[in-house]
């Protein structure tokens, strides 16, 4: 019975969201402003009964009813209440509710603060994400229905997939749908800033902290999906360029692309044109993450639907949105040169090649995902493409992209010129080759040709954003103070860039410096790997809730001092009679040391993976402080001052 | 690239000219970039074959390819000193040796579809860099159901049957 309300409440939250569509778009047509005022009170029922259904389902999982066919197919009676409740967004029906649930969430926040925006607008904003849901909804309901009964109820579940039996899993899926579905909110304005036919600087200033904000949860989203691949999938690799990462990653790359390039819209007045594009493209590749993770075209963990009708349901929602979205920028969008001019040797200059930069590679990264569906498509056979093509493409644009950022944290805005900026520049170029040798001479290798240039260019963007600090510092009597009183969009933007050089250290440093010893091992045995040595104490046996396990025993040694013991396992789960690795690692700021089990050989043996992972920790870090900057950067009191601005423009607007 | 094409650099260029520079610049740098990209991605690329298609002698021998099928009952042979092993992989039709030195995903076993990277050696052998099994007991590889369906059109690939 309880199943019955969910679902009725998802046939009523569409009803409600084709009014949160289409009155506030006639309302506008015919200028009702009464009519347009349906749209915000809509946006907050639907919220209440998607939330109503998301609560319904929950329950289902959590009091076993097998007689629902997404809990029969996604859980079980041994399957531990966290998971039980995780297991709601475990695949694929689930997951889209929780997709509309948090659409719906992003449209209620949207309708409640931004009271101070001209009521119209919001109204359209609210409309266009109506008419997302709108989509979703029907794709749902006709396609992935959660509430569906199963005419024999089975006695037990089929169990959650042991893969997404992890802490790391419980909430990697609501973070990344998080800022997946935030970027619904740019889509929105831009569309409603084409429709009334402007995008003033006021306006970009409007888009940005929900930019912001949906891309802060993106990117601890895809840390947090790394790491739990790194740790859970059992064999050490942080990032495969699988087709399921590429479609999260995409989104991220054109958000960070729309951050900055909403910056100078908002800064200068120019670049309009690019950010409305940008942001009609970074929703574009968030739907199109939903349609290949969702209707299984491709080959991977990740895709557990197979039926191709969904497929070719997001594909024509896909068509309808984007397509007439285009047409609308085509249409109505701002031309090619309006806005305030620049010169070539000014920040705008950096940040639009940034922009463009990250454009180029999200075109390399769509490529190399994309291409392999059309190719098999067509016909013309199965192919896919190696991680060393993502690899290379990705370094190649990142190295420009990493002195652009440098270079852009001294130039001026409007007009600089190239030769104060080249002398401004030469001691923190000097020093970042300084830090390159040292490393060199540190770490040594054959090719450090490629990791030195990684090196380089981590160091070379740390030292460029301490100069900038420093610079803004320089000649003042107190210097903590002045460091504290910093604008906090300066800080976040500061910290931002950190993790990026972060990251990219952690990246570099881990691809070539990495030791992974794949061996055959028996109780007794010791490795050594690196400085360290593994000795494999032995193994025990033991059963868990809904698996059983062997566990291996192993004390890491460094110069015949015990370092920690390691306790690898190897499980197997009962209900869906699959084998999982659960890696043992012993974590730090250097380095990980990561032991886990292969299989099980002749004579007591065992294959063991033994990994050495320096700085593999500072990828997932150098995220976190990407994350941070982006919220140190939201709590500028300044954006509260800009909604004074608001109010006075908004006023105007309404004047004029 | 010459330094009269930076913009700021010269001031006897006209803005005009600069600007010309400007974009000539960067359609260069686009175009360099767009080849390097290409050959990249051309070089990367990995077709997908089937043992029939190994065995009768359609697949390069120059450059890495992916092979699909199901591992033969009772052909997997492993070194006793070493993670070496071999096995055989078949579409129903044809037989292909594969070697692989090194950890075999969880789901490998006898019977079981998987796919692996790699290339042929000269006597016809393939030697895989990567064995990838799928993490689903009930599930096969989308490509090996299909080089299965293939070599023998009228019967179901074993395995394919879901449960749920």
């Amino acid at each position: 019975m309880l199943a019955e309300i969910g679902h009725f409440a998802l046939v009523l939250a569409l009803g409600i969201a084709v009014v949160q569509v289409i009155f506030p778009f006639a309302g506008y047509r015919y200028g009702y402003q009464n009519w347009m005022a349906a749209a915000k009170p809509c946006a907050r029922i639907q919220f209440v009964l998607l939330l109503t259904a998301f609560a319904v389902l929950t329950s289902a999982f959590v009091q076993n009813d097998f007689s629902l066919a997404y809990v029969a197919q996604n859980s079980n009676s041994a399957l531990p209440l966290p998971y039980r409740i995780s297991a709601v967004w475990g695949a694929h029906e689930g997951s889209l509710l929780m997709w509309v649930l948090i659409l719906a969430g992003w449209t209620t926040a949207v309708s409640a603060l931004e009271s101070e925006l001209p009521d119209d607008f919001v109204s359209l904003v609210l409309a266009v994400m109506g008419l997302v849901s709108v989509g979703f909804l029907l794709f749902m309901l006709f396609t992935s229905n959660p509430f569906d009964r199963l005419a024999q109820v089975p006695a037990d579940g089929a169990d959650l997939n042991p893969l997404l039996q992890d802490p790391g899993l419980i909430i990697h899926p609501p973070l990344l749908y998080m800022g997946y579905v935030g970027t619904t909110v740019a889509f929105g304005f831009a569309l409603a800033a084409l429709i009334q036919g402007r995008l003033t600087a006021i306006s970009a200033r409007w888009i940005r902290p929900w930019v912001v904000a949906s891309w802060c949860f993106l990117t601890v989203g895809i840390a947090l999906g790394s790491w739990w691949a790194y740790y859970e999938l059992g064999w050490g690799g942080w990032w495969f360029w699988d087709p399921v990462e590429n479609a999260s990653f995409m989104p991220w790359l054109l958000g960070t692309a729309l951050i900055h390039s909403i910056a100078v819209t908002e800064k200068r007045g120019s670049f309009k044109n690019w950010t409305l594009l940008l942001a009609i493209a970074t929703f574009a590749l968030s739907l199109l993450g939903t349609f290949l993770v969702r209707s299984g075209v491709l080959t991977s963990v990740h895709a557990f639907a197979t039926d191709p009708a969904r497929g070719v349901f997001v594909l024509a929602l896909f068509a309808i949105l984007i397509g007439g979205a285009l047409a609308l920028y085509a249409w109505r969008g701002p031309g090619a040169f309006s806005g305030n001019r620049f010169e070539g040797a000014s920040r705008e200059t950096f940040l639009l090649i940034n922009s463009v930069l990250l454009a180029i590679a999200t075109a390399t990264v769509l490529l190399g995902t994309l291409f392999p569906l059309a190719h098999e498509a067509v016909g013309l056979g199965k192919i896919s493409v190696g991680p060393p093509y993502f690899n290379l493409v990705f370094s190649l644009v990142m190295t420009p992209l990493a002195i652009a950022l440098s270079f852009g944290q001294f130039a001026r805005w409007k007009s600089d010129s190239a030769s104060r900026l080249v002398s401004s520049f030469v001691y923190t170029l000097l020093a970042a080759v300084g830090i390159t040798v040292a490393a060199y001479f540190s770490l040594g290798g054959n090719d450090f040709l490629l990791a030195g240039v990684g090196i380089f260019l981590g160091a070379l963007v740390i030292l460029s954003v301490v100069r900038g600090i420093w610079d803004r510092c320089r000649g003042r009597k107190n210097v903590l103070l002045t460091l504290w009183r910093l604008p906090r969009a300066f800080k976040g933007q500061t910290l931002a860039h950190v993790g990026f050089a972060v990251t990219l250290l952690g990246a570099t440093v881990t691809s070539f410096y990495a030791v992974d010893e794949h061996v055959r091992m028996k109780p007794g045995d010791t490795q050594n790997v690196g400085h360290y040595e593994f000795d494999f104490v032995g193994l025990k046996k033991f059963e868990g809730p809904n698996y059983r396990a062997t566990e291996g025993h192993f004390i890491v040694r460094k110069n015949g001092k015990t370092l920690a013991e390691l306790y690898p396992q190897k499980r197997f789960y009962h209900v869906r009679n699959t084998p999982m690795t659960e890696a043992g690692i012993l974590g730090g700021l250097t380095r990980d040391l990561y032991v886990s089990l292969g299989e099980p050989l002749e004579a007591g043996s065992w294959s063991v993976r033994i990994h050495y992972k320096p700085l593999v920790r500072w990828i997932w870090l150098g995220a976190l402080f990407m994350a941070l900057g982006g919220v140190t950067a939201l709590s500028d009191p300044r954006l509260r001052n800009a909604k004074l601005a608001r109010v006075a423009a908004g006023s105007a607007a309404h004047n004029g | 690239m010459t330094s009269n094409m930076t913009p700021g650099v010269t001031p006897r260029m006209t803005p005009r000219q600069k600007r010309i520079g400007a974009v000539v610049l960067i359609i260069m740098g686009m175009g360099i970039a767009a080849l390097l990209i290409l050959t990249a991605f051309e070089k990367n690329l990995m077709y997908f074959y089937t043992p029939s298609e190994v065995a009768q002698g359609e697949v390069p021998t120059d450059r890495k390819f992916r092979i699909g099928g199901m591992v033969v009952d009772g052909s997997v042979v492993r070194n006793d000193d070493s993670l070496a092993v071999q096995f055989d992989l078949t579409d129903t039709a044809h037989i292909v040796t594969v070697e692989y030195d090194g950890i075999l995903p969880d789901l490998f076993r006898e019977g079981q579809g998987i796919v692996a990277n790699g290339s042929l050696s000269v006597d016809g052998r393939f030697i895989a860099a990567e064995v990838l099994a799928k993490h689903d007991e009930n599930y096969m590889p989308p490509e090996v159901a299909e080089a299965l369906a293939k070599a023998k059109p009228t019967t179901p690939p074993p395995n394919a049957n879901s449960k749920y």
